[in-house]
């Protein structure tokens, strides 16, 4: 599913240059559920945004779903992020005038259009049809991450990134969270990729990957 | 079908997300385009009730009258005399110049009227037969004095309508005689008022032109030619009015013995020349203030710039989620490009009513705030362009910021706060 080879990715920062990722090999077969962890700085974000799609690569080369996508154009990094990612954010990232079923319909926007009943399916499976018609500022922390949650899978994509989901969130939602991810996983086969601090949600994944001043250093199966 | 909705119903949200930015947005063209709407509606219709008066005079209407310092009443001039105009040159210009449908000599003099108790001074219009047709003239009552009656010199009197009121009051004044200088005539028809204006028939009298030698001696030119003051005729074919002119002064010059390097003893007046002259002036004017209009409309649009940029700022972080939901840099183009382009359409044609409201309160308005008549004339091509330049507008000041979204970085996006 994703295979990195090299990965580097340097940021000018003036005249000087800093470098983030520094060598990154890693191989994650469909299905998999992957924890990232590692101490701030170490470049989880930005390893993250470089397989959402987000970003480019300095140099190395990186194949999703068996395609070389680190020269894509941005216009078509876009195209393969509508159709093969979604992204869960640690800050949720809903737009606040729509209610969580029009953020929800958003996923789709960019692939292929909205469709109603997809939406409403979206939204049942993470629990939330009675909220269809609330706001973000309406719903709890838990439930915004769940409209999230119904946003990144309404597209039915084979990849799922999260950006520490639960790091906004009280223990018991953040279980929540995770449990409604883990459960997606195993009834859907969707890979999830996951950066998190939280060393027990890290070891209900089934590897963990430790990264370190941008590289991997640890590798473990919980 | 998607394909073109779903762009629309997102810039619909945007919109309708923001309401009192949009309405705000929207009022600068709103006023913008009425402000064009209505300016350039009474530019119109200044211009277009000046042609419909020079139409009701007859656009096809060519005078020729005496050169300078001719004096009405038939004064004998001195030496050089300006009293150019003959019976004859009409009759010549009647024959030998093509395109001309009726010529009417006529000499003018100023005379007392008198009927009873009430007297009058007004000008009396020595004519011929065909002194009604050519002026556009129509009678309301009685008749006009027929060929025989121009013949034998008979005294009957066609009176404008003013003239009659004055004399007569509401009785009719057909049959009834009345002292004009040292005859008696008889009334024979009353005109139809055209209304006030330059050198109103209104407030004139109709004799034939040897019914008005009886009173005013006749004069003659050193050839012996009878003088009259005016020569009117009409243009058979509108488009040689140009041609007729030329032909008229060319033979006109020959008849009265000019050479070459001599002016015009006599003036030529086309109606077809005062109407388009006049039509340029009021198009200049209507174009002036449709200009100034138009700065509103260009202020209006630097209005949506500028709360478009605003808007592109604001929603940095939106921009950064559509971008990772899979929106292209196209997608965002469009978006906020839409966005502008629907306001600017929404507020022209709010603009276009308000403008339209406008145009037709401002006659109403106008003369009980001392401001005289005023017409206004909105025309379809006006509202046409004032909305398809709002809308250009909108896409014009809409593209930079549209430009600067779809350029932002996602991940600086979504950082954003």
């Amino acid at each position: 599913m994703i295979r990195l080879e090299g990965i580097t990715k340097v940021y000018p920062m003036g005249k000087r240059e800093l470098t983030v990722l520094r060598g990154i090999n890693l191989n994650i077969k469909q299905g998999e559920l992957v924890a990232v962890m590692g101490p701030s700085g170490s470049g989880k974000t930005t390893l993250l945004n470089l397989i959402g799609c987000l970003d480019k690569p300095t140099s190395g080369k990186y194949h999703l779903d068996g395609r070389e996508v680190s020269r894509l154009s941005s216009g078509e990094l876009a195209k393969v992020r509508g159709q093969k990612i979604g992204f869960v954010f640690q800050t949720f990232n809903l737009l606040p005038r729509l209610s969580a079923l029009a953020n929800v319909e958003l996923g789709l926007r960019y692939s292929g259009g909205g469709d109603r009943q997809r939406t409403m399916e979206a939204l049942a499976k993470v629990g939330l049809s009675d909220r269809a018609s609330h706001r973000p500022t309406e719903l709890s922390g838990g439930e915004q991450q769940r409209v999230a949650i119904a946003r990144a899978l309404v597209k039915n994509p084979p990849l799922i990134l999260a950006d520490e989901p639960t790091g906004n969130l009280d223990s018991r939602s953040g279980e929540e969270i995770i449990s409604i991810l883990t459960t997606l996983h195993t009834e859907q086969g969707i890979t999830l990729l996951m950066v998190t601090h939280d060393a027990n949600i890290a070891h209900q994944c089934q590897r963990i990957i430790q990264l370190k001043d941008g590289q991997v250093v640890a590798e473990e199966k919980p | 079908m998607k394909k073109w909705f779903e762009p629309l119903s997102t810039a619909w949200g945007g919109i309708a997300t923001h309401k009192l930015r949009s309405i705000l947005t929207m009022l600068g063209i709103v006023i913008g385009v009425a402000a064009v709407i209505s300016l350039m509606s009474i530019g119109k219709g200044a211009t277009a009730q000046i042609l419909a008066n020079i139409q009701s005079m007859g656009a096809n209407v060519i005078t020729i009258s005496g050169g300078a310092g001719f004096g009405p009443g038939g004064v004998r001039g001195a030496g050089g005399s300006t009293q150019t105009l003959t019976m004859e040159d009409a009759e010549a210009i009647s024959q030998q110049v093509a395109n001309i449908s009726a010529v009417a000599p006529s000499s003018s003099s100023n005379l007392q009227l008198v009927v009873g108790g009430k007297n009058t001074n007004s000008q009396v219009n020595g004519a011929t037969t065909s002194y009604m047709e050519v002026n556009n003239l129509k009678l309301a009552s009685g008749s006009f004095f027929s060929a025989e009656d121009y013949q034998r010199g008979a005294k009957v009197a066609v009176l404008g309508s003013n003239v009659a009121e004055t004399l007569f009051g509401s009785a009719s004044p057909i049959g009834q005689r009345m002292r004009m200088g040292s005859i008696i005539v008889t009334v024979m028809g009353v005109l139809e008022s055209k209304g006030a204006g330059f050198n109103s028939p209104d407030d004139a009298v109709i004799i034939p032109l040897t019914a008005l030698h009886q009173t005013v001696a006749k004069t003659r030119t050193a050839q012996g030619e009878t003088v009259v003051s005016s020569i009117t005729l009409t243009v058979s074919d509108e488009s040689k009015s140009a041609q007729v002119v030329t032909d008229i002064t060319a033979l006109l010059r020959t008849r009265h013995r000019l050479g070459a390097s001599a002016n015009d003893d006599f003036r030529i007046m086309s109606m077809e020349e005062l109407a388009s002259s006049l039509a340029t002036a009021t198009g200049t004017m209507t174009l002036l203030l449709g200009a100034i209009a138009g700065i509103s409309l260009l202020v209006g649009g630097i209005g949506v710039m500028n709360i478009m940029l605003v808007s592109v700022l604001e929603r940095t972080r939106e921009i950064g989620i559509r971008k990772a939901l899979g929106a292209r840099e196209r997608d965002i183009w469009i978006q906020f490009l839409l966005e502008a382009a629907f306001l600017t359409f929404a507020g022209g044609i709010i603009g276009v009513g308000v403008g339209w409201g406008a145009a037709y309160l401002v006659p109403i308005l106008a003369p009980t705030m001392g401001m005289g008549e005023m017409t206004t004339l909105v025309t379809a091509d006006i509202v046409i362009l004032a909305v398809s330049v709002s809308v250009g507008i909108g896409l014009f000041f809409g593209f930079y910021p549209a430009w600067n979204a779809s350029r932002l970085n996602p991940i600086e996006a979504l950082r954003s706060e």
